[in-house]
């Protein structure tokens, strides 16, 4: 009699179960494989790989490079993104929506596709097969570009303009209201875009296969190598608990996430 | 089923109580509904009158006791399956849907019996949904009853909160409920949309002959309205009755507070038919037991005010305000504020008698559980109160605060505060008072002017000489009437409370 | 005027770096040639090898209907989610959103190997199940995430008023509260189809060994060299390209109009 109080809240007990089981459970599976070796076909409690990672020449200098990689990519992103979003969103054009739609069009078409269309064209300029670590910079801002213009945008079109006014108002010239006023204010767009190019720079192995001809090693190739090249899914593993860890920090270094991914994909297309 | 005459009850709660978690939002309540009537819960917001309304409507089970509807137990019964409407708040139309859907959303769940004949010709019962032409035929009444004529195609968003209002009225009629709830219906409209719609619900109900159950904080809605009232506060039902006894007899100084505007003052039954408040002793029309403490209350209007002399009371106005139809004065009598209503006009700093008919002080039983008093904190950080002094643990006003070396309280937030001359309300238990012979013992002396035997024990009525402040307590030990004695307190057992957060809260 | 220039000369020269890779294809594949860069003349032969294809047809055939699959099944697992979830108390739902975050902050490739330790446990790695379970992970979060702002702007009441009038709980869910989050689960479904559609890594590590998505086959057809041998690629994507670039400017003007009018009244 009672039951229908209940009927709606009952509704979340599948989602429940399939995140309990499919991401809760395979997250403690990779903490459980980081810790374990196997040795004759028994698997028992290690730090080897831990051990490992960090005596390792040759995976310290991946966790470095992917590091350089990520960091040049991001600022390249934010760079070119800060003025493009500024000047978006602070134009007068009357449909400056369909404008940023041109920008973050391609953020829905199969990014594979693009890497290859891009890798296409330079290998018509010349650059393939020559400039390994600049291509694999030029394909994560290809593909990571509109993930940084569109938090940047959103933050910067809904800035009040008469912050703006009134820092002018009050003696400001321009250079100190955009330095004072305008880009504290839109910090919180920054840090959504940086997180969301920073970590993806750092793991999307299909940019710098395609484009570096499998020459260079980014972390989340390395972790793919572990499980399919090598069959070493203790030490691939571990080197995702490392990725899981450094991800942590960024979050806590830039203040957390506030749904920006889902923002920037998602809700202002469909 | 069979028909129920008027006046029977068509629905009763009994002791019913709601818990959500922790919080109690009503309180063992019991009272029934007659059918016909225009029933109205009013108290504040908090009261617990929305919460029993839902209980009526299905949407909170109750945590324990009872719902009768024509003698019938629905306490767990879905709100789908009750003959009963509700009217809500914020209207809750459905966006998505136009408003002939909307008022047709009831119509087309239905199922109604209808009877066949088979070839044998025999009856039998059919459960079916209503037809497109009932429905239709059903709509344009509805509709019709709330004024809204031919605004079947149109979209929820289009219409005014009024209309809105209307719909909401029309889709829940429209399924003849045999108990029409109607939650604080009609807070989102202004006052001029708010007097019209109160004529015509009134109006509605006296056409549709159902049962209307309301709720609302607004007395002056309530009062015009309703032909039962239920006062509630905190959980608990404080009145039952017609708008004119609830305003002319008030159970309790609250619901006297709560339904238009009171006087209220402490007072005491001194003597046959007599009472003392303000200092001067009343006659007045309610029998009580001598020295009985009471609450007073007297309506702003029925206070006359004439010159100096011939006043039973003398107050010095302080201030005037002009409300259209009367003026509102306030007068300071000793310490009592009184308010008075008047079409004449006075100056700020008259000096005015007032005189108080017996009819119009109405006299209630206080229900002592606690002593409360006004006082301010002293530079010792003791506290002044009852026309005493005491020791007390003023940390208690800040929780997590301690008091510093030179006396300055310190709060957790590490803020330095200075009490002195700081306003609090002071509340002590009546088994906190203890009483002394020794005159320099206590924090205030003064004389037994009343002992009862309670069967274990004495309750005392300790007064003060200066300013005539009472001391209820129990006490085990006998004294004797006009003992003259000191109050004893115990630092610990003084309850004292900042009077801005009070206020607040 | 100096900022001026200097602003659309920043737009244009963006413009052109996102949108030139695509240009070339497109007009690559309007030529039957090898390599891109060589203009052989004016030709549909590329799309007529495309069609006659068999293999990249079924590839075709493969990354639709596992998106479509995935995408209609988060979106309902999502869709009852964020209702219940919605519903809950704060220390059910608390959790619940949280853990929901974990996949959508998380590297894919992580999502991929801790899918891949699971499923090979239970000896389900790389069949179907695993595939789709692998998409539905990415995808169920953003429908939870799409739908439950539309919860919170819904009237609370809508739901009780249509108990009220008679419906039962399930009639009061599909009558009312579905039709009123419509657009949010909307918008979940069409994200859950783009990102499956978009995604390589997590497919790469959960599907059956015989089983080539778009993203997978290209990426493999870059590893193998064997690209630049199948030039019908290039009219796969050129095709993908325009068909995308369309669909999503129709959705989009299209989606603008009502809330511009809206604005206006």
């Amino acid at each position: 009699m009672v039951k229908f109080h209940f009927s709606r809240k009952q509704l979340c007990i599948p989602y429940a179960l399939f995140l309990i089981l499919f991401v809760i459970i395979p997250m403690l599976l990779i903490l459980f494989y980081a810790f374990t070796e196997t040795v004759d076909g028994m698997i028992r409690f290690s730090f080897a790989n831990f051990v490992n990672f960090f005596t390792s020449t040759a995976k310290l200098s991946t966790l470095l490079m992917s590091f350089t990689v990520a960091i040049i990519s991001t600022a390249i992103c934010l760079l070119i993104a800060y003025p493009l979003a500024y000047i978006l969103a602070r134009s007068k054009f009357k449909r400056k929506n369909v404008l940023l739609m041109l920008f973050i069009l391609p953020m829905w078409i199969n990014f594979v596709l693009r890497i290859t269309a891009l890798r296409e064209l330079l290998d018509l300029i010349g650059l393939l097969g020559t400039q390994n670590y600049l291509n694999t910079i030029i394909g994560m801002v290809y593909d990571f570009l509109p993930f940084m213009i569109l938090p940047l945008y959103t933050t910067l079109e809904k800035l009040d303009n008469s912050y703006l006014e009134a820092a002018a108002d009050l003696g400001g010239n321009k250079f100190t209201v955009f330095t004072k006023v305008t880009f504290p204010l839109s910090m919180p767009g920054v840090i959504s875009g940086i997180t969301m190019v920073f970590m993806p720079s750092m793991t999307n192995y299909v940019v710098s296969d395609t484009l570096s001809n499998f020459n260079i090693t980014i972390l989340g190739k390395l972790i793919d190598q572990y499980f399919t090249t090598y069959d070493n899914w203790h030490m691939g593993s571990m080197i995702s608990i490392i990725l899981l860890v450094i991800i942590f920090i960024t979050m806590l270094v830039t203040g957390g996430f506030k749904d920006g991914k889902q923002e920037a994909r998602g809700a202002n297309l469909w | 089923m069979a028909e129920l005459r008027k006046d029977e009850k068509i629905i009763q709660l009994v002791n019913v109580t709601k818990a959500f978690d922790e919080t109690v939002a009503v309180e063992n309540v019991s009272f029934y509904v007659r059918k016909g009537e225009f029933i109205t819960f009013l108290g504040p917001s908090g009261c617990g009158k929305t919460t029993t309304l839902r209980m009526i409507a299905g949407f909170d089970i109750p945590t324990s006791g009872k719902i009768l509807l024509n003698g019938q137990d629905i306490t767990n019964l879905p709100p789908n399956k009750r003959p009963v409407n509700t009217v809500f708040q914020r209207y809750a139309l459905f966006p998505h849907l136009n408003i002939y859907d909307n008022i047709a959303f009831g119509l087309k769940l239905k199922k109604v019996p209808v009877t066949y004949m088979n070839d044998k010709g025999e009856k039998y019962v059919k459960m079916q949904k209503l037809t497109r032409r009932e429905i239709d035929e059903k709509v344009k009444n509805a509709l019709a009853v709330v004024d809204l004529e031919g605004f079947e195609k149109r979209a929820v968003s289009t219409l005014s909160g009024g209309q809105q209002q209307r719909v909401a009225i029309a889709r829940a009629i429209v399924n003849e409920p045999e108990i029409l709830l109607l939650d604080e219906p009609l807070g989102a409209l202004d006052l001029k949309m708010r007097k019209e719609m109160q004529i015509e619900l009134k109006e509605m109900h006296r056409k549709l002959g159902i049962t209307f159950i309301y709720v609302t904080h607004d007395q002056e809605e309530a009062l015009t309205m309703s032909d039962t009232i239920v006062v509630m506060k905190d959980g608990c039902i404080q009145q039952i009755g017609t708008p004119t006894a609830i305003y002319n007899e008030p159970a309790n100084a609250f619901v006297a507070d709560f339904i238009g505007d009171s006087n209220i003052f402490n007072g005491t039954i001194v003597g046959k038919l007599t009472v003392r408040f303000c200092n001067r002793n009343f006659k007045c029309v309610d029998d009580f037991e001598k020295n009985e403490k009471v609450d007073v209350v007297v309506r702003p209007e029925d206070i006359k005010m004439t010159d100096e002399d011939s006043g039973m009371l003398v107050g010095r106005v302080t201030s005037v305000v002009f409300k259209g139809v009367h003026y509102e004065i306030t007068a300071m009598v000793g310490r009592s504020e009184v308010v008075i209503q008047s079409t004449q006009s006075r100056n700020v700093g008259d000096v005015i008698g007032l005189v108080i008919e017996p009819d119009d002080i109405h006299i209630m039983k206080k229900e002592l559980t606690v002593n409360k008093y006004d006082g301010y904190i002293t530079k010792k950080n003791t506290v002044v109160f009852g026309d005493g002094e005491f020791e007390c643990d003023v940390t208690k006003l800040y929780p997590g605060s301690h008091l510093d070396e030179e006396g300055y309280l310190v709060t957790a937030d590490g803020e330095k505060l200075d009490l002195t001359d700081m306003d609090v309300s002071v509340e002590v238990g009546l088994q906190d008072i203890e009483l002394s012979d020794n005159a320099d013992e206590g924090g205030a002396r003064g004389h037994i002017v009343q002992l009862i035997y309670k069967g274990d024990h004495y309750q005392y009525i300790v007064r003060t000489e200066e300013n005539e402040e009472d001391y209820v307590l129990d006490s085990p030990d006998l004294w004797n009437e006009n003992d003259y004695v000191s109050v004893k307190i115990r630092p610990e057992n003084i309850r004292l409370a900042l009077k801005q957060e009070k206020q607040n809260g | 005027m100096v900022k001026k220039i200097l602003s659309v000369a920043l737009c244009a020269a963006v413009l052109v770096f996102i949108y030139a890779p695509i240009l070339l294809l497109v007009v690559y594949s309007f030529t039957d040639s090898n390599v891109i860069g060589r203009w052989e003349g004016f030709s549909f032969a590329l799309y007529g090898q495309l069609f006659r294809n068999a293999e990249i047809m079924q590839i075709l055939f493969n990354t639709v209907w596992l998106a479509l699959a995935a995408a209609a099944l988060s979106t309902v697992l999502g869709t009852a989610g964020a209702i219940g979830i919605f519903y809950s108390r704060r220390r059910v739902a608390k959790p619940l959103q949280a853990a929901s975050q974990i996949p959508v902050i998380n590297a894919e490739i992580v999502t991929a190997i801790s899918l891949a330790l699971l499923f090979s446990m239970i000896a389900l790695y790389r069949t179907y199940f695993s595939l789709i379970v692998g998409h539905m992970v990415l995808c169920t979060p953003f429908v939870v995430l799409s739908v439950l702002p539309k919860l919170k702007q819904m009237d609370s009441n809508t739901y009780e008023a249509a108990l009220d009038l008679g419906a039962t709980p399930a009639q009061a869910l599909f009558k009312v509260v579905v039709p009123q989050i419509f657009s949010g689960i909307l918008s979940g479904f069409m994200l859950s189809i783009t990102l499956s559609l978009d995604d390589y890594i997590v497919t790469a590590f959960t599907k059956p060994p015989m089983f080539d998505t778009i993203s997978t086959y290209v990426y493999n057809a870059v590893r193998n060299g064997t690209n630049s041998s199948t030039p019908a690629l290039r009219a796969l994507s050129a095709l993908i390209f325009v068909v995308m670039i369309v669909i999503l400017l129709a959705v989009n003007l299209r989606a603008r109009k009502p809330a511009a009018k809206e604005r206006a009244k």
